[in-house]
């Protein structure tokens, strides 16, 4: 176990490395000066000349990805063009939101889906289940940041009951802020996992072990979750794993739709603005927090399913 | 065709693609109501036009904020624009991307997919690996990275929501590629000294279209709601040019003008994404019961 461990600790530096690549080659390729998209039409060609020198675009190729590397590595991303913080900076402080949005949104959709799919499953083309069939045919349907704007109207704006924008201040306000964006994320999570945990649950249902336990006399609540549920969660992690980082894309549109900082806002803003700097500092930081959600999914797999650790 | 059939003498005879399109679509209510609504929302964007109340684009300072009343079914923006006739023009770009997107990103893909699957060697290796760590990724979010690196625009966001699809396309064209490469009358081929443009075109390509036009039929869905998204977040379609997400986005802007623009655009995306959901899972179904939901 150890050895595949590292085996796949290993295999995720030169993965690491090819995002670097891509985002790299990508910035640089395409059409457009950077310097020019900052300073505007406006600017005149010594100011373009001094900017781009600043910015190192006069480099060679190697040395600027040498230098953006460096960057990367020693957690420095350069200088927003548009307010002049460090990117690293900005990243510091928006990034908890997003990660608080992404937490929160999953445990609501997992405490709303699970039971909702082992409803659907115990009542099999019954009621239950037609109802959750059209829950998550809707939760698939229905665009996130719609259902943001239509929660955000609805209850923000004309009930009044949540805040309309903002993060929020310490713990409560914090957790006050973050329930209607959360909540969301997690409808369209709580389709997704319903629907799993119903497909897997069933699946183990069907098994001789199930019915052995039936036959032993076990009751039914036992079997499902003692028997049923306890098996059906490893292709439920893996949904989960897969949710995650659905949910994390999702935050981007969300954090808009209720004006609410994060990784997301920040990364649109500066796309807005042309902030290079900014959008390549954003576009690392989800890049790693791919690559690493996957590896830490793969690493629980390991530990969850023993006939992962052969090869 | 035929020459797959003569290969496999031992699969019973296969109901016509047609056959089998008619029979899934037209089977359940819940597929002939999907059906229904994206044959509507065709014509509306094939007609739009003429079915347009007023010029999407002309604005009106004297009109603005209008709730929907007999003359603006669903009121008016905070540019006096009549919002009906935004969403029936945005169903366009809807329609469009979400047509024309999978079909490149099948083409692409499955380019990548054969070069891999057919050569092999360091090929495969250097394509599947750029492949996995895409597949990582899940698409929206690819989506997003790439157009906050491009920029928004029409050709943009056909390049955006192919890029974001080609993996899925390549793992499969890869995996069908690899297995009809196995076949007898394609080793048979290769022994013969057929060139490979030649086995390519006439042995490997007509066995792996099926698969991947399924894939292309379930990402059409998909691809709307990318479009959407990517409008919605300032990077897609670029105003005036109306579009679902950017409508919604306008409609954000203005929240305390009028909810209708996003009420209305929402609606229009969520059906219609539905119903592209419901056909696509009805032709999954048909053609692999294994993976059927019921």
């Amino acid at each position: 176990m150890g050895r595949t461990l590292i085996l796949r600790l290993l295999d995720a530096i030169p993965t690491v490395f090819l995002v670097l690549v891509l985002v790299f080659f990508a910035m640089r390729i395409l059409p457009g000066d950077p310097a020019l998209a900052a300073l505007g039409d406006t600017a005149t060609p010594e100011q373009l000349a001094i900017l781009r020198e600043q910015m190192g675009l006069n480099d060679p190729l190697w040395l600027q990805f040498v230098t953006f590397v460096r960057g990367v590595f020693t957690l420095d991303f350069g200088t927003s063009l548009s307010n002049g913080r460090q990117v690293t900076q900005l990243i510091a402080y928006n990034l908890p939101y997003t990660i608080e949005l992404t937490i929160v949104a999953m445990i609501m959709g997992v405490l709303a889906g699970v039971p909702l799919g082992v409803m659907a499953a115990t009542h099999r083309n019954k009621l239950p289940d037609s109802g959750v069939r059209v829950f998550s045919l809707i939760g698939y349907a229905v665009p996130d940041f719609y259902l943001g704007a239509l929660l955000l109207i609805t209850f923000a704006l004309n009930l009044g009951w949540f805040p309309i924008n903002g993060g929020g201040e310490g713990f409560a306000d914090r957790l006050y802020h973050v329930f209607l964006p959360a909540l969301t994320l997690a409808f369209v999570k709580a389709a997704f996992i319903g629907r799993l945990t119903r497909t897997s649950l069933l699946e183990v249902l069907g098994k001789d072990f199930v019915r052995t336990a039936r036959a032993k006399g076990a009751t039914e609540r036992r079997v499902i979750y003692r028997h049923g549920l306890r098996n059906a969660l490893l292709p439920i992690t893996t949904g989960l794993g897969l949710s995650l980082l659905a949910t994390l894309s999702g935050s981007v549109a969300i954090e808009l739709v209720f004006n609410r900082p994060g990784i997301g806002k920040l990364l649109v803003n500066a796309i807005s603005e042309r902030d290079y700097a900014v959008i390549q500092g954003g576009v690392v930081v989800f890049a790693i927090i791919v690559v690493a959600v996957n590896l830490i999914m793969d690493l629980v797999y390991i530990m969850v399913d023993p006939r992962m650790r052969g090869n | 065709m035929s020459l797959i059939s003569d290969a496999r003498p031992s699969l019973p005879p296969q109901p016509s693609t047609l056959d089998l399109l008619r029979t899934t679509l037209f089977s359940k209510p819940g597929t002939i109501f999907a059906v229904a609504i994206i044959v509507v929302f065709v014509f509306v964007a094939a007609f739009a036009p003429f079915l347009a109340p007023y010029d999407p684009l002309s604005q009106s300072m004297i009109k603005i904020n209008r709730l929907p009343s007999a003359a603006n079914w669903l009121g008016t923006d905070q540019f006096g624009r009549d919002v009906l006739s935004r969403i029936i023009y945005g169903s366009r770009n809807s329609l469009l991307f979400g047509l024309i997107s999978p079909f490149c990103a099948a083409v692409v893909g499955s380019a990548l997919g054969i070069l891999a699957g057919y050569f092999g060697g360091i090929v495969d290796r250097i394509i599947s690996r750029v492949v996995d760590l895409l597949l990582a990724f899940p698409e929206l979010l690819l989506a997003i990275l790439i157009a906050a690196v491009l920029g928004g625009g029409f050709w943009n966001v056909i390049f955006v929501i192919t890029v974001a699809f080609v993996p899925g396309f390549a793992r499969v064209a890869r995996a069908q590629t690899m297995a009809a490469k196995r076949e007898p009358y394609v080793e048979a081929a290769i022994a013969v000294g057929v060139r490979t443009p030649v086995i390519i075109i006439r042995h490997i390509i007509p066995n792996i279209m099926a698969p991947i036009v399924v894939l292309a039929m379930l990402w059409v869905a998909s691809a709307i709601r990318l479009e959407a998204s990517l409008s919605f977040l300032g990077i897609g379609t670029q105003p005036p040019n109306p579009s679902w997400g950017n409508i919604i986005r306008d409609g954000l802007n203005n929240i305390f003008g009028s909810p209708w623009p996003i009420i209305g655009a929402g609606a229009a995306i969520t059906l219609v994404v539905l119903a592209f959901n419901l056909v696509g899972d009805a032709i999954r179904d048909a053609l692999d019961p294994s993976t059927s939901s019921e």
